[in-house]
């Protein structure tokens, strides 16, 4: 497993653990299904939760508060439905930290990080084909959008409109 | 890997290559062009062998799509796709004979007319 | 016509380098096929039955005469000399090599064009009635909507990998001939008879292929300003919860057949409220910069009715016979728009010699504006011709084989590339339309016969449209061999309907006849100047049966 995130690889202190092991460790991901019995994240203790990527974001809203991390599964490249339900989680308010997991390839990841994620865990078989230089060289590859409202600097919309409001260099 | 179960023979390996798109067929050493000059397996055996080549190449990024049809032998020797859509492949367009395997290796068309 | 900015053309410049680095990745083994897949099929590339394919964007079906030009250089540079024009107003090259594709998609950017989202499981090249702009019967141009969509989805970050393809389409007249109701979003520029506001009728959950269905109206009146947010709600909901279970039912028409339309109307209403309207200020500033570049052409003041025209018609009945055909009503006085048919009788049809290309470029730039358009059902246009000028249009079309006088008659046939190209097809289509073009090549006959589409699908994918022909032919296998199935009262207009399937599979060589004994039957059944589709809507399909069966009896005996 790889995580990287817009600064590059990191290393990945959260480990995987079920609701009762979760309360001895510093920072845990227990499954969807024991959410309810997770510990609360507070000063000491980070805590996530891994969600498949049909949960409705309401399920999970009334825990954002002890909730540190939000893992979204990507059960195939071609999967988007993550790419939705981080844009619902986002707007429904969660601010910590949005993970993506599943053998996403390097042309996704400026999409996951405009949709609301802010990191990728990647499976080792996708993450031993595509070196990090590539998922960088990826992010760069495109300086412009269309698309308003994403997590990313000004739209060309935006950027036409300050163009005609008078000459403020774009 | 395992060969598909019940596959008809004779049959050829066929592929497109993977920077030009072109048909390609599995020869006795390498890949052609020329469905004259695909190997032909006649056994269970050799048609694993096939698509072991086929597997192999596909890992080295040479060919995509790789799959075994089977062949009826003409009196020259040369494989032909019992089914249609598959001598459609080995021919080229039907519309446009002056396309296509049809118009590089003429004598093969005509006979797969025939 | 739109001109791309700045932005737009950094875009496709970016895009151009990406799509060279992701080969680049491919080639060296770090993305396998099942990952790249996807990349290329964003780009517009497959890999076909004997080659790979590059399917051109041609945005709202609008070309110029210099981006013409461009396609023709291409054609003979990197493919085989000619392009295939389609139903969704795109251009298909059937042999370019991968690694020459981005050299390729270079060339395209030079001329403001791409193939951006042509293929893949993503919101699709935007489609328009080909007489957008000029037809007398419009509220409005559609193409600035359809600009503002192709920009709006192009490099979606969120919807880039759906459950499968969204097609969408754009027209702004009482009359359809974008086949809006045939789409995953068809929008349809309407005006309130109260107030005289504009705003949009929103179709949902049409499309073809397996499952054939009519879009269902979701929104009858959505303000201006608001489109974009409420296509985006629409998405959303669609990402969410489109089945991707199975590939066959992952359309949007069955998430919409499922839930019940009332129960996703619900849900796109709950999302569009939440997604909000804020930007609608932005939205109808975008759509002003982009109308002005489709302001109206600098038209010379004509009278209504042209001497030389009529006197050339008088004189040349040729000329006559292929103005009745291909001339439609243009809002300006003294000018037509024109129907240039690709289907000569026995050719491919949709397909273009690089040679025609350039000819045709020439045409345009000489008698409209330079510009021309793509129809749905594998024409061109040209959409402002003067009147004065026909005759010698006429002729210079002829010069170069393009002068078909057969627009919108039987053998005017929509047929997708079939299994002579395409990996997905199970029989062929263009042999089956060149059969039934040269039984039916009399012009006198076809005259007599009147407006009657044929629509030719070689799977069941329905590329040719057939489920929506007044006459709809399939292509299967059958125990081998290639086999059709006929279906008649199909309906692409405002009427859309799906065809009826009017007996078993037929072979192939059984097909051109068989049409023969439908035509005969209507001829035989028809009110006074009552066409193909409206005898077949009054009598139902019945009465067809038993002349297809009686007849299919006699031949085999």
């Amino acid at each position: 497993m790889k995580l990287l995130d817009g600064a590059g690889v990191r290393a990945d202190d959260y480990e995987r653990a079920d609701a009762a092991r979760a309360q001895a460790l510093p920072a845990a991901i227990v499954p969807y299904a024991e959410l309810a019995a997770a510990p609360p994240a507070d000063g000491r203790r980070r805590v996530g939760v891994e969600v498949p990527n049909t949960v409705a974001p309401d399920q999970i809203a009334p825990f954002f508060g002890r909730l540190s991390l939000i893992a979204v599964g990507f059960p195939t490249t071609g999967d988007g439905r993550g790419f939705s339900l981080a844009r619902r989680l986002r707007r429904a308010g969660f601010r910590g930290v949005l993970r993506a997991v599943g053998p996403l390839i390097a042309d996704q990841f400026p999409y996951a990080l405009a949709c609301g994620f802010d990191e990728i865990e990647l499976p080792d078989s996708s993450a031993q084909r595509q070196p990090p230089t590539q998922w960088k060289r990826a992010g760069a590859a495109m300086t412009l959008w269309y698309q308003q409202g994403y997590a990313r600097p000004a739209s060309i919309l935006e950027q036409r409109r300050l163009a005609r409001q008078g000459g403020q260099n774009v | 890997m395992p060969a598909l179960k019940n596959m008809p023979l004779p049959a050829i390996l066929v592929a497109n290559d993977l920077r030009d798109g072109d048909v390609v067929f599995r020869a006795a050493d390498g890949w052609t062009r020329d469905p004259r000059a695909a190997a032909i397996a006649r056994d269970d055996e050799a048609a694993q062998a096939l698509e072991r080549a086929g597997a192999a190449a596909t890992a080295r990024q040479e060919i995509v799509d790789a799959y075994l049809i089977d062949v009826d032998i003409r009196s020259d020797g040369a494989p032909v796709p019992r089914h249609f859509r598959e001598r459609f492949k080995t021919l080229g367009p039907s519309v446009r004979p002056d396309l296509g395997k049809q118009a590089e290796f003429v004598g093969y068309a005509r006979a797969a007319a025939e | 016509m739109y001109r791309y900015d700045e932005f737009d053309e950094r875009v496709v410049r970016e895009r151009v380098a990406q799509f060279r680095d992701q080969v680049a990745r491919r080639l060296s083994g770090s993305l396998t096929e099942d990952e790249f897949r996807p990349l290329r099929l964003q780009n517009g590339l497959y890999l076909q039955l004997h080659s790979y394919m590059l399917r051109i964007a041609i945005p709202y079906g609008s070309l110029t005469a210099r981006q013409l030009r461009q396609l023709a250089l291409i054609a003979d540079k990197y493919d085989r000399g000619y392009g295939h024009f389609t139903t969704r107003q795109n251009l298909q090259f059937n042999w370019p090599k991968l690694r020459e594709v981005p050299d390729i998609l270079s060339l395209l950017a030079d001329v403001d064009m791409h193939c951006i989202q042509t293929s893949g499981n993503c919101i699709r090249n935007v489609t328009a009635d080909q007489f957008a702009g000029v037809a007398a019967d419009e509220i409005e141009d559609p193409r600035p909507i359809g600009e503002l969509l192709r920009q709006w989805s192009s490099l979606h970050p969120e919807f880039s990998f759906l459950p499968r393809k969204f097609k969408i389409a754009v027209g702004a007249s009482e009359n359809d001939r974008a086949v809006l109701k045939a789409h995953d979003l068809g929008v349809r520029v309407v005006r309130r008879a109260d107030s005289g506001e504009l705003g949009y009728e929103i179709h949902v959950g049409g499309g073809l292929g397996r499952t054939p269905m009519i879009g269902k109206i979701v929104r009858d009146f959505l303000p201006r300003g608001q489109l974009l947010a409420y296509v985006e709600a629409i998405m959303r909901v669609y990402n969410a919860e489109g089945r991707r279970d199975n590939k066959f039912k992952a359309r949007i028409k069955i998430l919409v057949h499922e839930i019940g339309l009332d129960a996703f109307r619900d849900r796109v209403e709950r999302e569009f409220a939440a997604v909000g309207v804020a930007a609608a200020q932005d939205e109808n500033e975008e759509l002003t910069r982009i109308a002005a570049c489709f302001a109206p052409k600098p038209y010379a003041r004509l009278l209504a009715r042209s001497d030389s025209f009529e006197a050339a018609k008088a004189l040349n009945p040729a000329f006559a016979d292929w103005t009745e055909s291909s001339l439609h009503p243009h809002h300006v006085e003294g000018y037509a728009a024109v129907t240039v048919s690709l289907k000569p009788i026995g050719g491919v049809p949709g397909d273009m010699t690089s040679d025609q290309m350039r000819a045709f470029a020439d045409i345009a730039e000489r008698y409209s504006f330079g510009e021309l358009r793509v129809t749905h059902a594998q024409n061109l246009v040209l959409p402002h011709v003067k009147k004065d000028d026909l005759f010698a249009l006429w002729r210079m079309l002829a010069k170069s084989d393009l002068a078909a006088d057969n627009a919108g008659l039987i053998t005017d046939i929509i047929s997708c590339p079939g299994l002579d190209y395409c990996a997905l097809a199970t029989a062929r289509s263009i042999p089956i339309a060149q059969a039934i073009s040269t039984r039916f090549a009399d012009r006198g006959r076809q005259r007599d016969i009147g407006p009657l589409q044929i629509k030719i699908s070689g799977c069941i994918n329905a590329c040719g449209h057939h489920h929506v022909g007044h006459i709809g032919i399939l292509g299967l296998e059958k125990r081998g061999q290639e086999s059709y199935q006929i279906t008649l009262g199909g309906d692409a207009s405002e009427n859309a309907a799906i065809g009826e399937l009017l007996g078993p599979g037929l072979g192939a060589d059984d097909v051109p006849p068989a049409i023969e004994r439908i035509v005969d039957t209507y001829l035989e059944l028809r009110n006074e100047g009552e066409t193909f589709i409206d005898t077949v809507k009054r009598l139902g399909v019945g009465a067809f049966k038993t002349a297809f069966f009686v007849g299919e009896r006699n031949e085999a005996a």
